[in-house]
């Protein structure tokens, strides 16, 4: 019952390999190659803890196959920017303090690239919407509706630059 | 953890068809409801068929007076489409208010359909369109009203062979107006507490099609018959909006639940009701 196949994939522009049975999601197949940015929170598609970008779309990897990412591209909050090269949108969620506890933070950015990608002025509603996938349970989204606004200035001001 | 599976990843609709024939064999489109029931061992087919990579059921187009979406359409496609922007704004308006963005990227119509959840927010702008549902099975074709599709909670009219392979309604004519609410504990990512569609044509001052959705208030997203009736080849008078929201009340057979009392989901049906049809007849006339 329990098939197992090679699957090739990109991660963060790195061609990666993994040997996965079919139940192994993207999310635990992710975590198994050493992608730990990517978090696991409920699991079911409400909290966009894992939430990763597959071929440039926003996706929750937790209710995704991996086998369903044969030959495509994967992007996580790392592939975004670190500590050393970070991205406008962390610069901007840490000035503004739109992290507390960080457990949701992952998600939050790689939605967050993905709105801005589509829409690189969004107003509050259009916010709300890119990030309607996304729960935070400390901060009460202020400050991170404010990191939004400011990456989203700095990235205009920049040309792009993502 | 997901429980064991086989899965088939066929590169056409026909080999989708034949793999979908074998023994507990279901089709795989989003996952945001099928891989979620796994994971709480409420479902466990032996073998999933992922409909992901089928170009041909990606489909929006419009054509012979009909709009046909295919089965891989997602909810996220309805709201960039121009084609649904321009002549089914009820739908994009309710796909606008579905799940959270991730969700929406992969999660789609056609899967929103076949898993008959009595919330299913496109629901009830699909019965208000009169949305078709396209069966298909390796031997045949067939097309089923939406409203015989649902059979009962999360039953539907689809076989162990077939897939849904795509939906289609007519477009309206002109002087028609159709719009959705939602109502919710809150606007994203929430389940819905009474979901209304309503659907109006007139000519002349009178209207000559009326259609009600109802979603959230009984087994299955229905339509409130006896309440178009009462809308149907009249003038929209205070008095007609007014009795067409009570036969809509009666149409229901709420639930008490978490999100909401049967008294509570009564009473908005009837506000909502009332409320769209007189906005749509203000909008024709």
């Amino acid at each position: 019952m329990a098939q197992e196949k090679t699957i090739t994939l990109t991660i963060n522009g790195e061609a990666r390999r993994l040997s996965a049975p079919a139940n192994r999601t993207l999310l635990d197949g992710l975590r198994e190659l050493g992608y730990v940015d990517v978090k696991s929170g409920c699991e079911k598609g409400d909290c966009g803890a894992c939430a990763i970008l597959l071929d440039g779309k926003a996706i929750d990897s937790c209710l995704t196959l991996f086998w369903q990412a044969e030959g495509r591209t994967v992007t996580t909050v790392a592939g975004i920017g670190g500590a050393n090269n970070p991205h406008a949108i962390q610069d901007a969620f840490v000035g503004a303090g739109a992290v507390q506890c960080g457990y949701c933070t992952p998600g939050m950015v790689v939605a967050t690239k993905a709105l801005l990608d589509a829409n690189p002025d969004p107003n509050d509603g259009e916010i709300k919407a890119g990030l309607s996938g996304n729960l935070c349970r400390c901060t009460g989204y202020t400050r991170i509706f404010t990191a939004v606004h400011q990456a989203a200035d700095a990235l205009r001001e920049t040309g792009g630059g993502s | 953890m997901l429980p064991e599976f086989n899965l088939v990843i066929p590169d056409t609709l026909a080999g989708a068809l034949e793999a979908v024939a074998a023994d507990d064999a279901v089709p795989l489109a989003g996952g945001t409801n099928l891989l979620v029931d796994m994971r709480a061992r409420r479902a466990g087919p032996r073998t999933l068929v992922n409909l992901g990579g089928l170009a041909e059921l990606q489909i929006i187009s419009r054509g012979d007076g009909h709009i046909t979406i295919g089965a891989g359409v997602t909810v996220a496609d309805l709201l960039l489409d121009p084609i649904i922007a321009e002549d089914a704004p009820v739908l994009r308006d309710a796909a606008k208010l579905f799940g959270g963005a991730m969700v929406r990227n992969v999660a789609t119509v056609a899967g929103n359909i076949c898993f008959a959840s009595p919330a299913a927010d496109l629901a009830p702008s699909l019965l208000a369109l009169d949305a078709e549902v396209v069966l298909e099975s390796a031997q045949r074709s067939r097309t089923v009203a939406l409203a015989d599709f649902f059979e009962g909670l999360r039953q539907t009219a689809c076989r162990p062979d077939e897939i849904v392979t795509a939906l289609r309604w007519p477009v309206l004519p002109a002087g028609s107006v159709s719009l959705f609410q939602k109502l919710g504990l809150r606007k994203g990512d929430a389940i819905t507490v009474v979901g209304v569609a309503v659907s109006l044509s007139a000519k002349n001052s009178a209207c000559t099609r009326a259609r009600i959705a109802l979603g959230a208030v009984a087994p299955v997203v229905l339509r409130a018959t006896a309440a178009e009736a009462v809308l149907e080849g009249e003038a929209l008078t205070p008095a007609v909006i007014e009795e067409a929201a009570r036969q809509a009340v009666d149409a229901c057979s709420p639930i008490d639940d978490i999100r909401a009392t049967a008294d509570y989901r009564r009473h908005v049906v009837n506000v909502v009701t009332r409320r769209l049809v007189a906005q749509a007849s203000d909008a024709i006339h």
